[in-house]
């Protein structure tokens, strides 16, 4: 693993105030510090996964505003003010997410790295496309790499999810 | 990887944002998406002394049309963009390019006008809308001046804007009704760069081609506009001959460097195919679109 640098009490540091799945939460950041690190190394919340960290795999996804963003490519600072939620959001007093239950059931994870991403990145793209088409689901998700289900088994858990959350 | 240090800050208007740029005194940078900027710090690929984010900064947000053109701005969306109703039919170009840009999460963050200043002859902003005959509305401390898109890049990441300028929209003038474009980009995968990308828009008078713009993509140090090629097919009958000369003047007028994505020959060739590929579609919609008004 990466040997993080550690940030400097000299530096200019921002204060940062988010909420953070429902919780508010106040930090003093260094500007570089990306959203991803803040996530999981200042708030502990360490199921957002730094994947490529180069933007490209979308395993860092998380809901700023309900959008879908790559965490590893936002400064913290940025987040001033926002909503954001991880995957530690999903779950509601002990209750899997459809969207989690949903993978669950549908084997769409294999080693899980990706999933949180996924999850999060489906859970707003539902929210937009409540009836979507498998070639819906696949283009909403093309921003984000999985090596080991191949796909199918997310695109029938986002497709079961769906399902699921009209009935609800 | 964290990005080297450098000081943050988030005016509330453009003018503070030109102040402080020319405090930056040339090592300050504007950012508006960070799609690009983020990733090139974290790879140490550049340094800043101060990034001055946009997003604080009201009103830059808007996508519309207004006195014959259309107005986009520099907190624009590559998501909105593509979700706008109004990037359809005559600015169909302009729509199908949002589409292909990155990837779905990039985006949601990533900004029209900031593709355009970052200057990457691969970004596919700068070609379509050089094919659109876009301008920037650039401003500075001393006002305001309008820059077409053609004289905007200098090479590969370079622009004409001074340090203390910023982007603040982009207008694209109305093509007319009977107009139409397209953006065909070639990818190895979602989220890559092109191989080669064409970018073409076409307005068509009595049955004849009027105004025609092409825009190349990945192909040179900066993004291309295929002068040759729109100057045959402008004024001609939209022919299957003319439309494939047109294509091959375009495929001249690249520049391509062979790498991991191909050869010289091979992204010479998409270049041509794509380029008479898009003008048929562009064509064909804007015919659709004559005769819808007759």
């Amino acid at each position: 693993m990466t040997q993080l640098e550690s940030p400097s009490a000299t530096a200019g540091l921002h204060r940062l105030e988010v909420t953070v799945n429902g919780a508010a939460r106040e930090a003093s950041v260094e500007a570089r510090l990306l959203l991803v690190h803040f996530l999981r190394q200042e708030l502990g919340l360490t199921g957002t996964h730094v994947g490529c960290d180069t933007t490209s795999c979308g395993a860092c996804a998380v809901l700023v505003d309900g959008v879908p963003v790559k965490s590893c490519t936002m400064l913290a600072v940025q987040a001033q003010g926002a909503e954001i939620t991880t995957v530690e959001g999903l779950a509601q007093g002990g209750q899997l997410h459809p969207i989690q239950q949903a993978f669950h059931e549908e084997h769409g994870l294999q080693c899980g790295f990706c999933t949180p991403g996924m999850m999060l990145t489906s859970v707003a793209f539902l929210k937009e496309n409540p009836r979507p088409t498998d070639e819906e689901i696949r283009f909403a998700l093309s921003g984000q790499i999985c090596r080991c289900t191949g796909y199918q088994n997310i695109v029938k858990a986002v497709q079961s999810a769906a399902a699921t959350l009209e009935e609800a | 990887m964290y990005p080297p240090r450098f000081d943050y800050l988030a005016p509330a208007s453009v003018e503070e944002v030109i102040e402080a740029l020319g405090e930056g005194g040339g090592d300050a940078k504007v950012m508006a998406g960070g799609q690009s900027l983020i990733p090139v710090l974290k790879l140490r690929i550049a340094s800043v002394g101060t990034i001055v984010d946009l997003n604080r900064v009201e009103g830059l947000d808007e996508i519309g049309e207004e006195d014959g053109r259309l107005r986009i701005g520099a907190l624009v969306r590559h998501v909105q963009a593509d979700r706008s109703p109004l990037l359809t039919k005559r600015y169909a170009l302009l729509g199908a390019t949002a589409r292909l840009v990155a990837d779905p999460l990039v985006r949601n963050r990533g900004t029209v006008c900031g593709s355009l200043a970052h200057a990457d002859p691969q970004g596919d902003w700068g070609s379509a809308l050089l094919a659109a005959r876009a301008s920037a509305v650039v401003r500075g401390p001393e006002g305001e001046r309008t820059v077409p898109v053609e004289e905007l890049a200098l090479g590969p990441f370079m622009t004409t804007l001074a340090p203390d300028e910023v982007i603040t929209e982009v207008r694209v003038p109305d093509p007319g009704p009977r107009a139409s474009g397209t953006y065909l980009k070639l990818e190895r995968k979602v989220g890559d760069f092109a191989t080669a990308a064409v970018g073409v828009q076409v307005s068509l008078d009595n049955g004849h081609v009027g105004e025609v713009g092409i825009g190349l993509t990945g192909v040179g140090a900066t993004n291309l506009r295929a002068k040759a090629a729109e100057d045959s097919l402008r004024g001609a009958e939209p022919t299957d001959d003319a439309i494939r000369l047109a294509a091959e003047l375009a495929a001249d007028a690249a520049e391509p460097q062979a790498d991991h994505r191909g050869s010289v020959d091979y992204k010479r060739n998409v270049v041509r195919v794509f380029c008479e590929r898009g003008l048929r579609t562009a064509i064909s919609a804007a015919q659709a679109g004559e005769e819808g008004r007759s």
